[in-house]
């Protein structure tokens, strides 16, 4: 099957990477102080912020005594890709993303707890260079955490696409911008990696059911490296701010 | 106009982390398996799954008996009866008030659990339900205390004492809820000329010492006009917020004495402006951790 040039003769990928290899994942916790949470999170040049504000009293009309109401404002700035943009928040590739990120999120916080509260949710990307919607997914679990908000495990989020050697497919990790624009199959996982159950599945083209298999797993192995590496940012995180009087002793 | 202005590079920034001494203990995560079920209890922070207990959030695990708890880092206020709280009214409703106190849902401050001015018995009636804007308005502050929970985890306060009610002038500063530390009095007064509320849900009040009016005093001006704050309990105040603002960037324990430590610290800047500064701010916060240390040695 004819498909765009994906890999080099050695096997590397356009910006010189590893088939199976994440770009590299910087973040931090706690970066605003007026939000109850917040963290900046950059994967490669994709660099993303969150907010999470809550649980607090939901508003009237949302309001709902079975649990939590999950509330995601996820946006653009102008900035933020090859050409500036002026993206009003109520776009509909947005308002798309927003849905996607409460379903990602709504799945992995123990929205049970929480009766007739809320939590917002704000995700500003500020650069955009391909898997926005999984940095977002990332900064929002860390900015959920530093927020003290009780989740069943980390949701991570990470893409893989499919290039060809030869006519055996191998399927990429992290996909990038260039990689992505390139129009080859990109397949989206928003995962509990520690549970390996599936929160959020897309996928953009087609791609035959054979070839299924190794892409989705490549993508749940992308989802579990990058728990690895939230986990340590956060206990990064909590040895820096814990003081010793925070245990209470009775 | 030519101020002082400093901008700073990203990579120059103050690291507001004060090292103290203390070893570093287990952490746990979101998912993290505790423990086997055994005979064990699930408390706060955990869940069951697969009959083994994990954490649900991310920080130190607690063990009180059988009983397991995960503490969070930091989260919104969880109240415990008897706690004294800073809030802010936004709602009159009808024979209560709704509080804001930074807790998961809305306080709530029953028109029967508050004392009127002069301590005049209520009277249930029409007309003292109409006067309850008059007494409370949107916005007003008050400080009260945690009198029951509410089986969805919402407060309810009371006021029923001469030390809560509503606060007139003076400052009133945001600071996450574990960084206060339970006391028995969360009433001071300083010899600096001012008094503070320490609120167990991380808002603190900070007002200049009240002036002990006479009977006749109190009923001529009891709502009118406030008294006049002079510019020193002013500065005084400010100081004390900008000290309180320098503590909680470097996530120290705020009490009484933590605060004394940091203002008598913070002469070392004559100017109140001064410690803004990040610099500033972590100096103030590392000598008065010096102190604590002292203290604690001997």
């Amino acid at each position: 099957m004819p498909g765009p040039d994906l890999l080099s003769s050695q096997g590397l990928r356009l910006d010189g990477r590893r088939p199976n290899e994440l770009r590299r994942i910087r973040c931090k916790l706690g970066v605003f102080t007026q939000p109850d949470g917040s963290a900046y999170l950059e994967q490669g040049n994709t660099k993303v912020l969150a907010a999470v504000y809550g649980p607090h009293q939901a508003a009237k009309s949302k309001m709902s005594t079975e649990g939590v109401v999950v509330n995601c404002q996820y946006s653009m700035a102008t900035f933020s890709t090859g050409e500036r943009k002026n993206r009003p928040r109520g776009d509909r590739k947005s308002q798309e993303m927003s849905l996607h990120l409460r379903q990602a999120l709504s799945s992995a916080i123990k929205t049970e707890l929480y009766p007739r509260s809320q939590i917002d949710i704000y995700i500003e990307v500020l650069q955009a260079d391909g898997a926005a919607f999984c940095a977002s997914v990332n900064a929002a679990t860390l900015a959920l955490i530093d927020a003290g908000v009780p989740l069943r495990a980390y949701a991570c989020a990470c893409t893989s696409s499919v290039a060809w050697r030869g006519s055996q497919p191998e399927p990429l990790l992290d996909v990038g911008h260039v990689e992505e624009a390139a129009g080859g199959v990109c397949l989206t996982v928003a995962a509990l990696p520690s549970t390996g159950s599936i929160a959020l599945l897309e996928m953009s083209h087609r791609l035959h059911m054979d070839y299924f298999e190794v892409v989705i797993s490549r993508a749940m192995q992308g989802c579990r490296d990058i728990e690895v590496i939230l986990d340590k940012a956060v206990r990064e995180h909590l040895a820096e701010g814990w003081t010793k009087q925070d245990i209470v002793t009775i | 106009m030519s101020g002082h202005v400093s901008i700073k590079l990203a990579s120059e920034r103050v690291n507001p982390s004060v090292a103290s001494n203390n070893e570093i203990p287990r952490f746990f995560t979101p998912g993290e398996v505790i423990c086997g079920l055994g005979d064990f209890m699930r408390g706060h922070g955990t869940y069951l799954e697969d009959n083994n207990i994990k954490s649900s959030v991310a920080g130190v695990m607690q063990k009180v008996n059988k009983l397991i708890c995960v503490h969070p880092l930091k989260s919104r206020y969880v109240g415990e009866i008897g706690d004294v709280v800073v809030g802010r009214v936004i709602e009159v409703q009808q024979k209560r008030w709704k509080v804001e106190t930074n807790s998961r849902l809305d306080s709530i401050l029953q028109l029967s659990s508050v004392n009127l001015p002069g301590g005049e018995l209520r009277r249930r009636s029409a007309e003292d339900e109409q006067m309850m804007r008059q007494l409370l308005k949107e916005g007003d502050l008050i400080s009260a205390e945690v009198q029951s929970i509410y089986s969805d985890g919402s407060l309810s306060l009371h006021t029923r004492s001469l030390k809560y009610g509503k606060l007139q002038q003076g400052v009133m500063v945001k600071v996450f809820p574990s960084l206060i530390r339970r006391r028995k009095n969360h009433f001071h007064v300083f010899s600096f000329g001012i008094s503070m509320i320490i609120g167990n849900n991380g808002f603190i009040w900070i007002s200049p010492i009240p002036r002990e009016l006479t009977n006749e005093e109190r009923n001529v001006n009891s709502d009118t006009s406030s008294p006049e704050v002079s510019k020193h309990e002013r500065k005084a105040i400010a100081r004390m917020k900008n000290c309180i603002a320098a503590l909680a960037s470097s996530k120290m324990m705020l009490d009484d004495n933590s605060l004394r430590y940091a203002y008598e610290e913070s002469f070392k800047y004559l100017n109140v402006k001064d410690l803004l500064d990040t610099e500033a701010m972590l100096d103030v916060a590392f000598l008065t951790q010096h102190r604590i240390n002292d203290y604690d040695e001997d």
